[in-house]
């Protein structure tokens, strides 16, 4: 595993995994920001990643692109790459590298659980694995994401007068929690801020149920009440969320845990619906895929290199440049 | 325990006054045991016994690793949540009447509560588990004030809220009377008067403009305002307490008042530090506030006496329907008749024309009063902030020109706004922050600062932004301290936006040197 550094870069063969900066050859796990990002010559990703990042960025975001199918194998001189579903938000993917018998995993944000808008987590065996850690703590066990979807839909019921305005990152949460509402029967049209509206556009092109949509533009007010409007989170707190009636500002988020976070963000109505692993999910990841060399990113990196060396596995935490604590998505 | 348990996460969550009280109004619809646990749960008084923090820590070590959770706990940052959280879950809670719960714990052995509360808490579900946690570490610090509490119970059952205060501190668990007269069973509870405290008498600010063109002078006395904190004192042959504001017995953090007072009576009056009756500000008293007891060392270097308004109560004698001037003459011969020297009476100021008053206001004691009261001489001792009875006429404020350093959103109404200002004066070429101000602009002035900061903004530290210095805004502030906790050595107490000079370059503001100066601070 000596092949690869802390900054997720092979240098034998020039080869990048999720680079922040411009470079020759990126491995993009999936389309988050602080994944994907603008102006790499060559790009290796799932078709869905690389359109996605064609959505954000532009048709000319990168000078090549080679879509991959899961569990097809790419290799570059000595080293075989495969890519495997990481459900994390559609088109999400963990990278095998594999190299004389060793085999490294990178999982990129993943998460356990079931997800209809996506591939749902495969578990890989291997040598050394690098995880992510963003709800790296004990404190983090994610209820199902059913009930938490059932206290929006019931705060709708009663507050009648009211819009709810559900914050939700633009990509993947937006529409796993219009997904969420239409798994649990609620048909009506939900309306979304405007940066949604491409990805949206592109999720129901890929045949995953979110249901009807429509763009919010200046009705009357009182158009907007009983409503579900889905913005990103930074709308939230913006001179727009103040153009709806009575809104009841929620957030669906893994952050949403911790009840003084969500009140500090003046959030009324949290809901726990998250993408990343919880600390159990992590554990069981851990312990699952039988590597012996834990190397942890993103996040609570703390708890659990403690955890892992209490369980004599070799572990170390990555700090990847440019990536922080609770900005990621 | 599911609904209540509901109601203090909603009560945290809501910003909105009025949103509390609706949810609070729901919740006490019914009037049974459950509320009356509940009821003495918001106004903190109710404990378990055995089980505190301390408690609640050991019994989680033996859950979790030690390790995993002060990583957790430094994360949080709030033992009852990150406690409730970390619980091993258990995937078939069982829920429970508040009532049954907590009778249950009560009725657990205290060899026996490292198994048994374990088992409590294992049995909760994830949101139960947090509540019954914030009721064993008391304060619960939702944002809901007793006063709330109340307000909500008096509208629903249409009594006034001065009703509820006034008999308040007689009241038990379960509150049985007091839910019987809610619900127009019975009348009033009769309550043993001289025994409690008795809600005071509250002034209000004077609009000057409006006011003074309606009150006629002759018609008022005034006194000096200080600023100590307000008590109330009990004396009896038996016994003598102290009591804040809200009602919290403090006696025992104040001794020298306590073991010295003799007579018969109940005083309103004001707490201050300082020796010979002269008082020292109020810094001094701050060292001598929030502690439960005092050593003799601190009662040597900050001495307190009460200086007294006023009486309620005199050998038996219930004062509160004469007038102000009858009961100051009870006051007088109570005084009289104690011997000791932690008490003085406030004087009386005679003054017959508004502009008369406006010369004692500002001019008196070299700094010491904040302005003056003045009160209405046939007044009778009412509970609460009743209007054109007392007045309180603060001093011109201190004014101080400083530059906008630092702006952050506001809360409530104004959460989209940046509302937050930070403002400083000069420190040789830099800028040291002096104080912090979120109120006393206008709308307008409002409007026009959170645009300057958005268009303006160099740099962002999470939720504070950083902005362009140019922006002087004139703050106004009731003083000034000496401070080893901010950067400056200064600390301004209740410093508000004045206006903004838009008139002034910014080379013309004072360095802290000057500022330390003109404020007369070493």
């Amino acid at each position: 595993m000596d092949f690869i550094n802390h900054q997720l870069f092979i240098k034998d063969i020039n080869v990048h995994i999720d680079p922040i900066l411009p470079k020759k050859t990126a491995i993009i796990t999936h389309g988050h920001a602080d994944h994907a990002r603008f102006g790499h010559d060559h790009v290796i990703a799932t078709r869905q990643t690389i359109d996605i990042m064609k959505i954000r960025y532009g048709d000319k975001c990168a000078k090549k692109f080679t879509p991959l199918r899961y569990g097809q194998k790419y290799s570059i001189k000595n080293y075989d790459f495969t890519l495997y579903p990481a459900g994390h938000i559609l088109g999400s993917a963990q990278v095998l590298i594999e190299k004389n018998n060793h085999r490294l995993v990178i999982t990129g944000d993943y998460k356990v659980g079931k997800d209809e808008t996506c591939k749902n987590f495969k578990l890989i065996k291997c040598d050394t694995l690098i995880t992510e850690a963003t709800f790296g703590l004990p404190i983090f066990q994610h209820p199902d994401p059913k009930d938490e979807i059932q206290k929006l839909i019931r705060s709708v019921k009663i507050n009648k007068n009211n819009c709810h305005i559900v914050g939700a990152y633009a990509l993947g949460k937006a529409q796993r929690v219009m997904n969420l509402l239409r798994q649990q029967k609620y048909n009506e049209t939900i309306y979304i801020h405007g940066s949604l509206e491409k990805l949206c556009q592109y999720y129901s092109k890929e045949k995953i149920n979110i249901g009807k949509f429509e763009k919010v533009s200046s009705k009357d007010k009182s158009f907007y009440e009983g409503k579900i409007i889905i913005a990103p989170p930074s709308a939230l707190k913006d001179r727009w969320s103040r153009r709806f009636p009575n809104p009841i500002i929620c957030m669906a988020s893994g952050w949403m845990t911790v009840k003084q976070r969500a009140k500090q963000q003046g959030i009324e109505l949290p809901l726990v619906i998250s993408d990343h692993s919880d600390w159990n999910e992590l554990l069981d990841t851990i312990k699952k895929s039988k590597a012996k060399n834990i190397l942890i990113t993103h996040g609570q990196e703390d708890a659990l290199v403690y955890y892992c060396k209490k369980q004599n596995l070799v572990s170390k935490p990555l700090s990847i440049q440019g990536r922080s604590d609770e900005e990621i998505e | 325990m599911k609904k209540f348990s509901s109601l203090l996460l909603n009560l945290i969550l809501t910003p909105s006054r009025n949103t509390k009280i609706k949810l609070l109004q729901d919740y006490f619809k019914i009037l049974d045991i459950n509320r009356a646990y509940a009821l003495a749960i918001l106004s903190d008084q109710f404990s378990f016994q055995f089980i505190k923090a301390s408690k609640l820590r050991e019994l989680v070590y033996e859950q979790v690793d030690q390790h995993l959770f002060d990583y957790s706990y430094d994360y949080v940052g709030d033992l009852a949540e990150t406690i409730s959280l970390i619980w091993p879950t258990n995937k078939e809670s069982k829920s429970q009447n508040l009532s049954t719960l907590i009778e249950n714990i009560k009725k657990i052995k205290k060899s026996e509560i490292n198994t048994e509360f374990s088992k409590v808490l294992s049995e909760l579900s994830n949101n139960e588990r947090w509540t019954l946690i914030k009721i064993c570490t008391g304060g619960l610090r939702i944002g809901v004030s007793e006063r709330l509490v109340k307000t909500a119970l008096a509208d629903l059952y249409n009594k006034s809220v001065n009703e509820i205060e006034e008999i308040w501190h007689g009241l038990e668990f379960p509150y049985e009377n007091l839910f019987q007269w809610l619900k127009n069973e019975i009348s009033k509870p009769k309550i043993d008067f001289k025994k409690l405290f008795h809600p005071m008498m509250l002034a209000n600010p004077i609009d000057e403009e409006k006011d003074f063109k309606r009150l006629d002078a002759n018609e008022f006395q005034a006194e000096y305002k200080w600023d100590g904190i307000r008590v109330q004192l009990m004396v009896s042959s038996n016994s003598v307490s102290l009591y804040s504001r809200t009602g919290d017995n403090i006696s025992s953090a104040f001794p020298e008042i306590i073991e010295t007072t003799k007579g018969d009576a109940v005083i309103d009056g004001e707490l201050l530090v300082g020796g010979n009756f002269k008082p020292s500000g109020f810094n001094d008293l701050q060292q001598r506030l929030n502690r439960k007891k005092a050593s003799k060392d601190l009662q040597k270097k900050f001495p307190v006496f009460i200086r007294a308004y006023d009486i309620l109560f005199y050998k038996g004698k219930d004062l509160r329907k004469l007038s102000l001037v009858k009961r100051r003459k009870y006051l007088e011969k109570f005084q009289k008749e104690n011997t000791t020297n932690q008490i003085d009476l406030s004087t009386i100021i005679n003054f017959s024309t508004w502009e008369e008053l406006t010369k004692y206001k500002n001019n008196f004691y070299d700094d010491l009063n904040e302005g003056v009261m003045f009160k209405l001489k046939n007044s009778e001792y009412l509970p609460g902030r009743k209007k054109g009875y007392w007045y309180k006429w603060k001093k011109n404020p201190k004014l101080v020109d400083a530059i906008l350093m630092y702006a952050q959103r506001g809360h409530g109404k104004r959460s989209s706004y940046y509302s937050d200002f930070t403002f400083g004066v000069w420190k040789e070429n830099e800028l040291v922050p002096i104080g912090k101000a979120y109120s006393g602009y206008t709308d307008k002035e409002l409007l026009v600062l959170d645009k300057f900061i958005r268009n303006n903004t160099t740099n962002k530290f999470g939720p504070v932004r950083e902005v362009k210095k140019e922006i002087i805004l004139e703050v106004a502030f009731d003083d000034v301290f000496p401070s080893t906790r901010h950067k400056s050595g200064v600390a301004m107490r209740f410093p508000r936006i004045h206006r903004i000079r838009w008139d002034k370059p910014i080379n013309e503001v004072l360095s802290i040197k000057e500022f330390k100066k003109e404020f007369k601070i070493d």
